[in-house]
């Protein structure tokens, strides 16, 4: 095994000085009876030529958004990452240093994360942010916990179908021993109608939830929302995709209370799925109420303006069954992705980011809506990311695409059954998703090939 | 040498017009966006964000990362964290095509290499836990914990069992009853011993029918390994609740000993400690369960299951287990993270992963043998991976803190020992060394060790002293926390 | 004021009674104990607490306590100096660094509570 110093006559020398014979006889500690008298089953050790051989075996055939055009969608985007990103986070000082709790040895995570949660409210508009969360799925349900605390209703919460479906389940996940009703307002034109969500929330409610743009990409009128969250004593939470924030409002000029995002879009590559970034800011007056790290600035002995972890009374590890959340290891390496990020973006990049995305996608929006047997599912303003429903065999047109080399999808019925939508979107939908990555010659390739393979299939 | 002027604030590095990313011009025949979206979405101007160029960005962040001490460049014994040697290999394996760049929504049939490998992470923790079944979907141990007092949860509300309490020692992480609060449950904290292990007949005082779940880490946070746990196993199957073992402390016995064989019924991992996937200044880790068969059912989905194709080849699919509880985390999990603990398992094979154990309890009863005389450890006469001296004596005698020798440990090039935990014992110095550090360094290590120990305690209060800074103050951070930079003058 | 016309519990409040309105605080001792203080959460104003209930938690840099009222009653009055400025609380405990008062039905429950001396040697036995 590669990474072991201790020669047998070392090992001899420091089992002397143990005062002990053996290796052995150190694990006379687990008792005989529980020991496991075999090796594991497990396969063969290989060494790092043979590792990197068996894993391109495995997987180099896999067609990825590296070799493939993607109009991948659902929550996580192929926006193009600058190289100084990867770069920066190759640094062992970064990646192989953990949580800051030495300030004095640590100065570099903790500004770096004090820089993030800068960036994050000026992105959002917020107050404050944290040092990073799971990802955007579990950041609902925190805010949701967090709601809860604030307003000191446990009983209800609301949140609108247009959220994530896979947000919603982890929030129902999260809340379902806890006796708290959780009521999902359907949105069968692609958005929530107010009157409905008017009618849910009552003097129970701790939150309303709501996502902008929405799953289904179609963008929400969010302020009369949260101004109903607010006329019943609610907090409004806000899921945004941040990189829609160099064109869109941010959420702090429509009232959130608290904004929680995937920040996967803010330079982290797909990897199936995570590692990604859970962003959570909110109002000051909550901050004693957030879940996560959070990085303050202080002086040091000599008067040294420098940073350290803050407010960790909040946390597991001092207020225990109390604490605001039970996150300990949070996704520092990912928000340093994303402080790079933002820092190479500046607010012209993230507005030219915004600006082609949504361009790119009204171009396709608008020329896929001629191609027969194919339709908008939605007619409300959108993003980047839009639904069209295709009444034949959706599997087999992202088979074709994919053989012309073009990933799309997801299709809605991947979410699993949705009340929220009529069955037809939910039945035949697929999402589009469009970044700055993509240009002309690319959606114009896409649109014959759906119009070629939409006679066919 | 440190350049001071680069480890400004980023935003003091900023001056307007200035940029790094540009992007091509649009070439869609499309109006402006004004006419794409209505007026009411759009923000009139963008977030103001730093405006710097790339070398800025590179030269500001490269030199921050100097400020930190890291596995890469520093003995790092921080105890309950296993901050082990992170192999290169798996950065550069983990980049390749095919893994970095799936995205989750893609066909099944197009992703059978990353889920082929998956499944086979899933196989391999599940025999090293001695438990069949395996969620890899939890974001890191504290959500492994909930998931699995969620999985629990579920499993007896089948049963028809109203069981709402859970039960741990005082030793615990803090992540143990917060994870419990959080999935509904009572927390009830056992009451510290005197031999640092689990009180049989205190814990038998809390047993009933309303037990749903004791949660124990095993070899616990003292380094000590808890001999009565198949005891403490029985003890709660006799009255119908479950054994949970929180895996911090798995790199102590992998190929050794397993939970499911003491007696556990569910259990985390922290993939990041044991299995090296390094720790990114805080995260991400990836924190998967393994439970017993008859808890399988009501596991988070997915979970990845294999079959067979038409023509008789693997095939790798995305199932969700009948009853399970829903999802716990959007997409699959922390892959990225789940991968290099595969690398890592590959790499050591059985023998391997037999001997990473060894070599990292060898390791830790060396350093607790040189310190012995200087640094006494309350529990326990050998260790297992870790243990925690006590500064308690020395405090007394010579006014030197657990604090103080973590602080000056920074001025000898040495990451200081975890000191805020555990709670149970006075001046706690918790060491883990690992396995992947010489000799050499651990004698180091010691040394540096005994020359504080000599050193003056008014001068140790204010060490270090080579540091970037020193003793930030925390009282006025907490006080009123400045956590974000505002433009002066705003 | 001496704190010898106080009464005080286990957790280490102190109470006063005045008419049908107690005061509530926090003893030297405990103040003491937690050091650093650096933030407090206090009920509203018009909240019903119960004897043995925590009423708001007072926290320094690493650790935090529940507040526990001594009495049932109503919150009539807080003193919210302290949120701006907790240096009442180690410098005045038993004046200026009071924390709410509660308007009661029941007095009797005061005769639950420890007076000064019973008290001091209780904290006695806790510091050692």
């Amino acid at each position: 095994m590669p990474y072991l110093f201790s020669t047998a006559e070392q090992q001899k020398e420091m089992l002397e000085i143990i005062g002990v014979n053996s290796i052995e006889d150190l694990f006379d500690q687990i008792p005989g009876e529980l020991k496991l008298n075999r090796l594991l089953e497990m396969p063969p050790a290989l060494t790092e030529m043979e590792l990197g051989s068996h894993v391109k075996n495995l997987v180099s055939s896999d067609p990825g958004v590296a070799s493939k055009v993607s109009f991948l969608g659902g929550g996580i985007y192929d926006h193009f990452i600058p190289a100084a990103v990867d770069e920066i986070v190759s640094r062992g000082e970064f990646y192989t240093a953990y949580t800051p709790y030495q300030a004095e040895a640590s100065q570099g995570s903790l500004q770096t994360f004090f820089e993030f949660q800068t960036m994050i409210c000026q992105l959002t508009g917020m107050d404050v942010s944290n040092a990073s969360l799971y990802e955007g799925g579990t950041a609902v349900s925190e805010a949701i916990f967090m709601s809860m605390r604030v307003k000191k209703r446990h009983n209800k919460v609301v949140i609108l179908g247009s959220v994530h479906p896979e947000y919603q389940q982890i929030a129902k996940t999260y809340l379902e021993h806890l006796d708290c009703e959780v009521c999902i307002i359907p949105t069968p034109d692609g958005t929530v109608d107010i009157d409905q969500v008017v009618g849910a929330l009552d003097k129970e409610t701790a939150c309303l939830v709501i996502q902008q743009p929405n799953v289904w990409g179609c963008l929400e009128e969010v302020e009369p929302l949260v101004q109903a969250a607010h006329d019943v004593g609610a907090l409004a939470i806000c899921s945004v995709d941040p990189i829609s924030l160099g064109i869109l409002k941010r959420p702090s000029e429509y009232g959130a209370d608290i904004v929680v995002a995937e920040g996967q879009s803010l330079g982290i590559p797909h990897q199936f799925g995570g590692p990604f970034l859970g962003i959570l800011a909110c109002k000051k007056e909550f901050v004693r109420k957030m879940p996560g790290r959070l990085i303050a600035k202080t002086t040091d002995r000599n008067g040294k303006s420098c940073y350290t972890l803050s407010l960790q009374t909040r946390e597991q590890h001092i207020r225990r069954e109390k604490a605001t959340s039970n996150i300990c290891t949070n996704q520092g390496l990912l928000a340093l992705r994303a402080t790079i990020f933002m820092s190479l973006i500046g607010p012209e990049g993230l507005k030219e980011i915004g600006d082609r995305s949504c361009k790119n996608a009204h171009y396709a929006f608008e020329e896929m809506k001629k191609i027969p047997n194919m339709k908008p599912a939605f007619d409300k303003p959108f993003f980047k990311e839009f639904c069209m429903i295709h009444d034949g065999d959706l599997e087999l047109l992202r088979k074709k695409s994919l053989s012309k080399g073009f990933l799309i999808g997801p299709t809605i019925s991947q979410f699993g059954n949705l009340e929220s939508i009529p069955e037809e979107a939910s039945s035949h939908g697929i999402l589009f998703a469009f970044t700055e990555k993509r240009s002309k010659s690319e959606i114009d390739s896409l649109l014959r090939i759906m119009t070629t393979e939409l006679a066919t299939v | 040498m440190r350049n001071q002027q680069a480890t400004q604030l980023i935003f003091e590095l900023s001056v307007p017009g200035r940029r790094a990313a540009i992007y091509p011009k649009c070439d869609v025949p499309v109006d402006s966006v004004k006419e794409l979206i209505p007026s009411g979405f759009l923000s009139e101007k963008p977030p103001a964000l730093p405006e710097v160029t790339e070398p800025d960005v590179v030269r500001h962040y490269v030199n921050l990362s100097t400020l930190n001490m890291s596995v890469d460049t520093h003995f790092y014994p921080l105890g309950s964290c296993t901050m082990k040697y992170n192999p290169k290999r798996h950065e550069r394996i983990c980049n390749f095509p095919g893994l970095v760049d799936i995205h989750p929504y893609q066909k099944e049939e197009n992703i059978q290499g990353i889920l082929g490998i998956l499944f086979e992470m899933q196989e391999m923790l599940a025999e090293i836990a001695g438990l069949p079944s395996v969620s890899l979907q939890p974001a890191a141990g504290a959500q492994g914990e909930f998931t699995a007092l969620l999985t629990a949860a579920a499993y007896f509300r089948d049963h028809g069992q109203n069981r709402t309490k859970v039960i741990f020692p005082s030793s615990a992480h803090g992540t143990n009853p917060a994870s419990a609060a959080l999935a509904g449950f009572d927390c009830i904290q056992l009451k510290q011993t005197g031999n640092g292990l689990v009180d049989l007949e205190e814990l038998k005082s809390h047993l009933n029918q309303e037990t749903a779940v004791f949660m124990i880490t095993n070899p616990n946070t003292l380094g000590m390994f808890e001999k009565d746990i198949a005891t403490i196993s029985k003890m709660l199957h006799d009255v119908g609740g479950l054994v949970y073992i929180d895996g911090a402390n798995m790199n102590a016995i992998m190929g050794q000993t397993r939970p499911g064989d003491f007696g556990g019924d569910m259990m985390h991992y922290n993939v990041h400690k044991t299995f090296t996937g390094p720790h990114g200044a805080g995260g991400p880790g990836a924190g998967p369960i393994a439970v017993r068969d008859f808890l399988a059912d009501y596991l988070p989905g997915p979970v990845i299951t294999k079959t067979e194709d038409d023509d008789g080849n693997d095939y790798y699919q995305l199932t969700n287990p009948v009853k399970s509880i829903g999802r716990v985390r959007s997409f699959f999990g922390n892959v990225g993270i789940l991968l290099r603990g595969y690398l890592y398992l590959r790499t050591l094979g059985a023998k391997g992963v037999k001997e990473a154990s060894e070599q990292a309890v060898l390791n830790a009863n060396y350093i607790k043998a040189l310190l012995k005389d200087i640094l006494p450890v309350p529990n326990g006469d050998l260790c297992m991976h870790e243990f925690v001296a006590s500064a308690a004596d020395v405090q007394k005698k010579n006014g030197i803190s657990a604090m103080d020798i973590a602080k000056r440990l920074l001025d000898f090039g040495f990451h200081a020992p975890t000191v805020y935990f555990p709670l149970d014992v006075p001046e706690a110095l918790m060491i883990e060394p690992t396995e992947t550090e010489s000799r050499e360094t651990l004698d180091a290590f010691a040394e540096s060790i005994k020359q504080i120990l000599s050193e003056d305690s008014e001068y140790l209060h204010d060490a270090p002293y080579s540091t970037p800074v020193s003793r930030p103050d925390e009282v006025k951070a907490a006080r009123k926390p400045v956590l974000k930079w505002t433009e002066p003058g705003k | 004021m001496s704190s010898s016309d106080l009464k005080f519990a286990k957790s280490h409040e102190w109470a006063k009674l005045d008419g049908d309105v107690v005061t509530i605080g926090i003893s030297k001792f405990a103040v003491n104990l937690l050091t650093d203080l650096v933030y407090i959460e206090l009920p509203a104003v018009g909240d019903s607490v119960s004897s043995g209930v925590s009423i708001g938690e007072i926290e320094s840099v690493k650790a935090v306590s529940d507040i526990y009222s001594s009495v049932t009653g109503e919150i009539v009055e807080i003193n919210d100096s302290l949120e701006e400025d907790l240096g009442a609380l180690t410098e005045d405990p038993y004046g200026k660094g009071w924390i709410v008062k509660i308007k009661i039905a029941d007095p009797s429950e005061l005769d639950q509570l420890m007076d000064q001396k019973a008290y001091d040697e209780l904290c006695q036995s806790e510091a050692h």
